[in-house]
């Protein structure tokens, strides 16, 4: 049985596995998360799933502190999970700390 | 202090707006809920028509998506109807049984569409056009069934008309009159629309009086009064709407054709107003978009206790639309009558016709067919019944740029797209606050323009006149996207000077207003460094597109499909056996024959791909790049009768030349013996026919969304000419064309004469645009498949999700 606290830090990756700018997609129990290591060395997470049709994320092209989702091009700031205009909505954001090149992300 | 109970009983565009024009003055002031009868949140209803012409989707049209109103905490019930309202207890009932208390009380219930009451109007196939549902089942029957009658020869009858036309079906339009929307146009406007609606293959019964609707359980005729008789597999009524009043009349609250409000949109009971195209205003009830968006200015300040001024004076009507494709316009009295004289123009030669007219020097109507440039000068002129004795007649239909733009003299409150209700304050400020400088930037902030695009020239003049000399009209650059002010031609005239390499340093020296660019720029300059230099650039796979980093085309579920290359079209036994046992392992959903002959597994989940490609052993057929995709070819000499050439051979050696070659956008090509043209060289990029003794190289063509038929480029004798001669002109459009342009768009834009001079004039130049093609293709990396299996780095990165638990600690 998978009963989940609130807080919890799940090692996810070594800095070194993910490539700046390319999602990684985490399934952790039932978060399908979308994880980006950014050119300013963030690393950040969101929900893989666009609030548009649930294009996966982790597949965009990311630019700055954002991601273009690959289906429609909806804009989605990765730190704020806010969808930049004119569209609506916004994804889940997980937190992620990075402790000795090791990525946590806490659920 | 507790906030007051807000209802809003129909969940349409009218009350929508109304709340958000509430939600701006006081965003704190209501808990608000609202009901639609409709399973959807609010949708555009005006562009129902495009969903149903194929041009846009359902999700496209919703205007405020689920997620606004959690933002604003709207408590939203959908499929749920209010049918009475206790004024007393104050309380709404829906049929779900609920009930809920209001302080404040708001009607936007809308209308209903109007059905004929004929005999067999309740039979299967006997439909509205009003709603999504309307539409879906018109999608869902033209996959059935051929042919449509169309009841009402209104706008509403000749969209749906013109929709069900591009579902395949065969559609008869039925009119009780003599003329086509005899409310939005006069005789002569009418008989043109009619006669270019034929064009497009509608079909009219003018002057009938539809008498039945025959069938056993599904229509199947319709008969007309004086005897005639049609078959018919989908009857759609489109005569007219009326208010639904349901509520208000359950609820004893003041009706006539609609509900009865004052200019504070006020009903006949306390605390309930109403607005939209269920209110009845002065003895008016409007049934369109522009007079609603006053109304719900007015009345979201008289709820929010903001003075409404003088409230809502009712609307000038007129209707600015096109019509399937025909731009048409008309305001006031525009019909002939014995107090009036009308200035006429009509170009027979270009479909124009333009008609103002007059009474006491003063214009009070007007039909405009064809084009509408001066419809916005028009309606102010008669709005503020300007005295024209002073203006030359002919000039009053002569164009604008004599004078200054509309914009000017416009009230900020006044709406410039009808579409979307964004008045010119709201595209001034936003010019203003984000430094807009473009009509594309105003688009994308503001929705103005977004949708049917009748008003981007007014647009233009707002951004003219509120940027002066920032801003040159004509002149306004098409840059690379909005990162900078570039244009795609300075941005490759730069690399070359600059000596540019890398996209950041692009951007970066060419003083992008991101730093690491956008969805738009980052593949187009990563393009344009390759293309310039082809043998030392490495290419950026965090600027390809999902598709072309993948290598696969991702599908509507996340999942790719996979194309392996078929050269030619031609396959084989063992490749075949392949396919087969790949599609058994993974349980491939979906086999399918491509338009390029070849075949497409769909519904490969991400992870599988590097083994689906491992297994299948084949290269990839790039059906998902900006590059080389197939030549199509058909049998040719070595089986047909009437092949002259080898259609295969030559198809198979121009695939093998130049696939893997990265272009602006994707190019097709066809390779077809005879002028029979089995293999469709007449809508390719580049298409090869096969005359006695010589190859015709056809150029240009497009099968896609803007069907263009190639030219004819050069006739030559063998087949290493016509490979030389496609290297040559796939070279000029690698170096000339914009990032995304296809073939067909930039021979339009550069000329058939442009694209000759250089390839069949200037020899010299024909053999540097050949050398560096051939410098690029031998710079081409190998297939990517056999690199992705090849590297577990690769698999990893791009390829592996990680699956994880949260342990107990």
């Amino acid at each position: 049985m998978n009963e989940m606290k609130e807080g919890q830090r799940v090692k996810v990756a070594h800095l070194d596995e993910l490539p700046i700018q390319i999602g990684k997609e985490v399934i952790i129990d039932n978060h399908h998360i979308a994880l980006f290591r950014l050119t300013s060395g963030n690393v950040k997470a969101i929900e893989n799933k666009c609030p548009h049709k649930q294009g996966p994320l982790a597949q965009g092209i990311v630019s700055g502190e954002h991601v273009f989702c690959p289906l429609h091009d909806w804009k989605i700031d990765v730190t704020t999970g806010e969808v930049q205009k004119p569209d609506d909505g916004c994804v889940k954001t997980y937190p992620v700390e990075v402790v000795d090149n090791i990525v946590f992300i806490v659920i | 202090m507790t906030k007051r109970k807000l209802v809003l009983v129909g969940n349409g565009m009218a009350g929508i707006r109304c709340l958000e024009e509430i939600l701006n003055i006081d965003p704190e002031r209501f808990d608000i809920t609202v009901f639609g009868s409709e399973p959807h949140p609010n949708y555009n209803r005006i562009m129902l028509s495009s969903v149903l012409q194929g041009d846009t989707t359902v999700d496209d049209i919703v205007l405020n998506s689920y997620e606004w109103y959690a933002e604003n905490n709207i408590q939203l019930y959908t499929g749920e109807t209010v049918e009475k309202i206790d004024k007393d207890t104050k309380q709404v009932f829906t049929d779900k049984g609920r009930s809920v208390p209001y302080d404040d009380l708001i009607l936007a219930t809308g209308s209903h569409p109007f059905m004929l009451p004929l005999p067999g109007a309740d039979k299967d196939g006997v439909i509205a056009f009003r709603n999504i549902e309307d539409c879906e089942t018109m999608i869902d029957t033209s996959k059935k069934y051929e042919r449509a009658v169309v009841i009402g020869g209104g706008l509403l009858g000749l969209e749906a008309a013109r929709g069900l036309l591009n579902l395949g079906m065969e559609v008869d339009v039925v009119h009780i009159l003599d003329y086509l929307m005899e409310r939005q146009l006069d005789p002569t406007a009418s008989a043109m629309l009619q006669e270019e609606l034929e064009k497009q293959g509608m079909n009219f019964l003018m002057n009938h009086h539809t008498e039945a609707i025959l069938g056993k359980k599904r229509v199947e005729k319709v008969t007309f009064k004086g005897g005639k008789v049609v078959k018919a597999d989908l009857v759609v009524m489109a005569v007219g709407i009326k208010p639904n009043v349901d509520v208000a009349k359950a609820s004893d609250i003041e009706t006539n054709r609609g509900i009865i409000v004052d200019d504070y949109m006020q009903t006949s009971a306390p605390d309930i107003y109403s607005l939209g195209e269920c209110a009845e205003h002065r003895e008016m009830v409007y049934g369109l978009v522009a007079p609603l968006w006053e109304q719900a200015k007015v009345l979201a300040k008289q709820i929010c206790g903001v003075d409404a001024e003088n409230g809502y004076q009712g609307s000038i009507l007129s209707t600015k639309l096109k019509v399937s494709g025909v731009d048409v316009f008309s305001a006031g009295e525009f019909n002939d009558s014995q107090n009036n004289k009308a200035i006429r123009i009509q170009d027979e030669f270009e479909g124009i016709y333009k008609k103002v007219v007059v009474r006491d020097n003063r214009i009070v109507g007007s039909v405009l067919f064809g084009d509408t440039t001066e419809g916005t000068k028009l309606l102010n002129m008669i709005n503020n019944e300007t005295d024209i004795s002073e203006i030359g007649k002919v000039n009053i239909l002569q164009s604008v740029d004599q004078s200054e733009s509309i914009v000017i003299d416009m009230d900020d409150s006044e709406i410039i797209c009808g579409c979307n209700g964004v008045s010119k304050g709201d595209i001034v400020s936003a010019i203003k606050e984000n430094g807009l400088a473009s009509i594309a930037e105003v688009r994308d902030c503001t929705n103005a323009s977004r949708s049917c695009g009748t008003c981007k020239g007014l647009v233009g003049d707002l951004l003219e006149h509120t940027l002066g000399d920032e801003f040159e009209v004509g002149t306004e650059k098409e840059t690379v996207c909005a990162c900078t002010t570039l244009t795609h031609e300075e941005v490759v005239a730069e690399i070359r000077d600059k000596g540019l390499s890398h996209t950041r340093e692009v951007m970066n020296v060419l003083g992008w207003s991101t730093p690491e660019g956008c969805s738009k720029c980052r593949p187009a300059i990563n393009y344009y460094l390759g293309m310039v230099h082809p043998t030392d650039y490495e290419d950026e796979q965090e600027s390809r597109f999902v598709n072309e980093r993948m290598h696969a085309n991702i599908q509507n579920n996340g999942t790719y499909s996979v194309v392996p290359r078929m050269y030619g079209g031609v396959t084989n036994a063992k490749d075949l056996r392949k396919i087969a046992d790949v599609a058994d392992k993974y349980n491939v959903p979906l086999l399918k024959v491509t338009g390029g002959q070849r075949i497409d597994l769909l519904g490969i989940k991400k992870e599988d791909l590097p083994s689906v490609w491992a297994d299948l052993d084949m290269p990839s057929g790039y059906a998902y790049g900006k590059t080389i995709r197939t030549v199509k070819t058909c049998v040719g000499e070595n089986f047909c009768r009437f092949g002259t050439q080898d259609s295969i051979g030559l198809g198979i050696e121009i695939e093998k030349k130049f696939e893997r070659l990265n272009t602006p956008h994707k190019v097709k090509m066809g390779v077809s013996a005879c002028p029979r043209n089995c293999a469709e060289s007449g809508i390719k990029d580049v298409g090869i026919v096969g005359v006695d003794g010589a190859w015709e190289i056809y150029v240009g063509g497009n099968g896609g969304t803007d069907l263009r038929a190639g030219d004819l480029l050069c006739r030559v004798k063998t087949s290493e000419e016509v490979l030389e001669m496609i290297a040559a002109y796939l070279q000029l459009y690698r170096e000339n064309a914009r990032y995304l342009e296809r073939t067909s768009h930039w021979l339009e834009r550069v000329g058939l004469d442009h694209v000759k001079s250089v390839l069949l004039e200037d020899q010299d130049m024909k053999e540097q645009l050949v050398s560096r093609m051939d410098i690029t293709l031998s710079a081409i990396p190998g297939d990517p498949w056999k690199k992705f299996i090849e590297s577990e780095k690769d698999k990893e990165e791009l390829f592996q999700s990680k699956a994880l638990e949260v342990t107990k600690s």
